[in-house]
């Protein structure tokens, strides 16, 4: 594959697994926590490194994966203190970011781990480094992850459908029918934070915000249908990112700031033109009763 | 190494970060009590496409102009935050993470073009992203200061209209308090707070110089005016706390070790906290236990006899 | 008496250093249909929460047919307070019955055709049936109760707790609630209802459970709802009581 077509499908599969994820994370009022997510996996990949000495897919994955059900529990822990959620998220995320930031400062030194790659994304450097595997020969390390990270996230929304619904609908009465409701939570937020550290690459830490929020909030709009949701909020972040790197491309700038920028313009369509909650719609069609 | 500390240029960015820390965390309490803790980290990150253009615009690095164009630029998100959270069924907490990250999108587009154009580069306009007190220069430091000591002002000058207008802006209305005044002058001391700082602590980190320290002096007080004390000298601590240590590393960003400093903070406030603290809330407990476990038995007993 | 279906005892519950609940005590006999009464903030809820272990007792224990709750939860139907969920979540109706059958339905499985029937024969029995496939959002606050309610009925349990059923709703639907409520007990269910109408306690319930931290008396409607006894329950002041009767029924918007 070309070299183009190979930032477009890792910008896609982006776009693809974020919207997915995302429309969960929106309709469990948790579009915060995935913003809190996304700065604290850059501690867990600076530790992994700092551990390993290595940077590549699998000690990432687990380091990340760590920092992320590790804010996940801090969070939750701090609001058993009375703190107000937002407070806590606030929190837990900027000490542990500030952590990331001082141990690639301070310790790391500019070995390969620099704030700005992990902040910013590179995704012009992915067909670099690949890796050959089995039958479809040379592809990128991060697409590879990616696609892997894609059929975990697909695998477990599929899976457990009728429990993330209820569980996102009315906990009370998921617990109550005896589905673990807590557990649910943390295997959620691990999806988060997989598919947060197999997008940092591409879009880094808070770009991949965009992404995982913003298509599935554009969805939102268009639609009342879980179902649909998934779908629309998938395409539109597939959309997005395919949009953002020709907009990247034609003003020669950041990929990941445009793919985020261009969520932005998705949504501020849907925002003008849904039938049902967009400007318009409310224009021609008056609120009834 | 001490010389650092007292090189003239050093002390005068140290006593900026203070009074930012001080103003930060007397802004923080009325954030933290409007619910809106979140909200500062929106608008800081929203802030960042503003400080590049103006940049763009006036090809200078002049703190005064780019936090005119921070404040433009994250009042701009606030009013879409806004916007899309009474116009649509999208709730606030993700109107603000689009604003937020598609903001930073644009700043970061923006960065990069002007990062590629002559004399970008050594604009140092990417220490707005994590902050660097010490690329700030006396003129800088002199803004900051005035700014934040405004900030300082408006908070005591109404100390006793902003308690009623935070616990109870119903009565407040009754007073004949301007609730549409109160909630301009409230956006305008924040955004004002955050512009400040994002060059010190940056615009990731600025949040937390308003979240942490109100949060850390609850646990030790209970009245409005104690904790607003508190928090302001908590936020100062880390200011100068966080300055010291960066200024020991080469190129050392100042805002993580601010928020490292603040959080240390909030961590011996969590545990050691007079009104709070876990501690005094195990003490507490126990006690309560004690009591309980006496009742347990009478309740057993209670219970055998009733069979 | 050995034949009650639920017995709490020397139950306590606290949030954070208020004790919410404190040593409550009672068994409820099968087929009957209780009213828990008291006032704001008596831990009304709080004692069904804790009772279905969805908030964490401080002490004491309860049993459901001389089992723990975890052996039992199957038969056991639960309606939350209508406040509590985000009705702008995009999902019909029938879809929100069908959630009342996951619990049987079981993990890895979709819900069949069977379960739809069943829900919709649920929502058909609380006269919804013309809204089944209506966005939840677009459903007025009495209709949103009866679909809540037709999820509990199609979880066709032996035992139902409701939290405040009757709040905002329109005359038609409390009337098709309370007729349900009846059926239910009629057929032999058990039914503990939160409420907050002190009108109406005597026209709907059997047996009433006053309750303000503790319980302050529990039987049959008849013996136990008296003036002093709401009169203790409300702390005595009867002005503030008569304001409580009068504005209630509007207190949960």
């Amino acid at each position: 594959m070309s070299y183009t077509g190979w930032i477009i499908l890792t910008a896609s599969l982006v776009g693809l697994t974020c919207g997915l994820i995302g429309v969960f994370l929106i309709l469990r009022k948790m579009a915060m926590m995935a913003d809190a997510i996304s700065h604290t996996v850059l501690l867990g990949i600076v530790i992994a490194y700092l551990i390993t000495n290595e940077l590549n897919g699998p000690h990432m994955l687990v380091g990340a994966l760590l920092a992320g059900l590790l804010t996940a529990v801090l969070i939750q822990w701090l609001q058993t203190f009375n703190i107000q959620q937002d407070a806590a998220i606030g929190i837990v995320f900027t000490t542990l970011f500030a952590i990331g930031v001082v141990l690639i400062a301070t310790s790391v030194g500019n070995a390969h781990l620099d704030v700005q790659h992990a902040l910013m994304g590179e995704i012009t450097f992915i067909p670099f480094n690949t890796i050959t595997l089995p039958l479809v020969g040379n592809v990128p390390q991060a697409t590879a992850m990616l696609i892997i990270v894609f059929f975990i996230v697909l695998f477990f929304i599929l899976v457990f459908y009728k429990e993330w619904k209820i569980t996102s609908f009315d906990p009370a009465l998921a617990a109550s029918l005896g589905i673990p409701v807590l557990l649910m939570h943390y295997l959620f937020m691990s999806l988060v934070s997989l598919t947060t550290v197999a997008s940092f690459d591409a879009v880094g830490a808070i770009m991949v915000v965009a992404m995982l929020i913003t298509p599935a909030a554009s969805a939102y709009l268009w639609t009342d249908k879980l179902s649909i949701m998934l779908v629309l909020s998938g395409s539109f972040g597939v959309i997005s990112a395919i949009l953002g790197y020709y907009l990247a491309a034609w003003i020669d700038t950041s990929i990941s700031g445009s793919m985020a920028f261009a969520t932005g313009i998705v949504f501020l369509v849907s925002f003008i033109f849904s039938p049902t909650h967009g400007l318009i719609g409310k224009y021609i069609k008056p609120v009834k009763g | 190494m001490w010389s650092i500390l007292l090189n003239s240029n050093t002390q005068w960015v140290m006593v900026s970060t203070m009074i930012l820390g001080v103003a930060s965390g007397l802004i923080g309490c009325f954030a933290y009590w409007k619910r809106q803790s979140l909200m500062s980290d929106a608008l800081a990150h929203a802030s960042l496409p503003g400080v590049i253009i103006a940049f763009l615009i006036f090809r200078e690095k002049n703190l005064f102009i780019l936090i005119i164009g921070a404040a433009i630029s994250a009042l701009i998100g606030a009013f879409f935050i806004q916007w899309i959270r009474s116009s649509t069924r999208i709730t606030e907490d993700t109107a603000m993470g689009m604003i937020l990250s598609i903001f930073y999108g644009l700043g970061i587009m923006l960065l990069t073009v002007a990062n590629r154009s002559a004399g970008g580069n050594q604009s140092g306009l990417d220490s707005f992203i994590y902050g660097q007190a010490a690329s700030m220069v006396r003129s800088d430091v002199m803004t900051m200061l005035i700014l934040a000591l405004l900030v300082i002002f408006v908070v005591f000058a109404g100390l006793k209209e902003w308690k009623i207008y935070l616990f109870d802006p119903e009565f407040a209305k009754g007073q004949g308090l301007s609730l549409k005044g109160m909630d301009t002058l409230y956006t305008a001391v924040l955004v004002t707070t955050i512009v400040i700082g994002i060059q010190a602590v940056g615009v990731i980190l600025m949040a937390a110089l308003l979240i942490i320290p109100p949060v850390s002096s609850n646990y030790w007080t209970n009245s409005f005016k104690t904790m607003l004390l508190l928090s302001a000298f908590f936020g100062g601590m880390a200011g100068i706390g966080g300055t010291i240590i960066s200024a020991f590393g080469s190129g050392w960003p100042t805002g993580p070790f601010i928020v490292i400093i603040a959080s240390g903070l909030f961590v011996i406030s969590l545990v050691f906290g007079k009104e709070k603290g876990i501690l005094i809330n195990y003490l507490y407990f126990k006690k309560d236990r004690k009591r309980m476990t006496y009742e347990k038995k009478d309740g057993i007993l209670q219970s055998r006899g009733a069979k | 008496m050995d034949d009650a279906i639920i017995k709490v005892n020397h139950l306590a519950a606290s949030y954070r250093r208020n004790t919410v609940l404190h040593d409550v005590s009672f068994e409820i006999q099968p087929g009957s249909l209780t009213g828990i009464v008291g006032p704001n903030g008596a831990g009304k809820s709080t004692l069904i929460k804790t009772m279905l272990h969805l908030h964490p007792p401080l002490k004491g224990s309860v049993r459901f047919f001389g089992l723990p709750f975890k052996k039992v939860k199957k038969r056991i139907g639960y309606v939350p307070q209508r406040g509590s969920v985000d009705w702008e979540f995009p999902t019909n109706a029938l879809d929100v019955v069908t959630m009342g059958l996951y619990g049987q339905i079981g993990w890895l499985k979709n819900p069949s055709n069977l379960h739809k029937k069943k829900a919709y024969e649920a929502l058909d029995k609380m006269g919804m049936a013309n809204y089944a496939n209506r966005q939840i959002s677009q459903l007025s606050g009495g209709q949103q109760q009866r679909v809540f309610l037709a999820r509990a009925l199609v979880q066709d349990a032996d035992l139902y707790f409701m939290d405040e059923p009757l709040a905002g709703v329109d005359a038609a639907t409390e009337v098709a609630i309370m007729t349900i409520l009846k059926d239910l007990k009629d057929s032999g269910k058990t039914v503990m209802v939160v409420h907050h109408d002190l009108q109406t306690v005597k026209g709907y319930f059997d047996h009433v459970l006053l309750l303000n931290r503790t319980v302050i008396s529990h039987g049959k409607t008849n013996d136990v709802y008296t003036k002093e006894n709401i009169a203790k329950t409300y702390g005595g002041d009867l002005r503030w009581m008569r304001e409580e009767q009068t504005h209630v029924v509007h207190s949960i918007e």
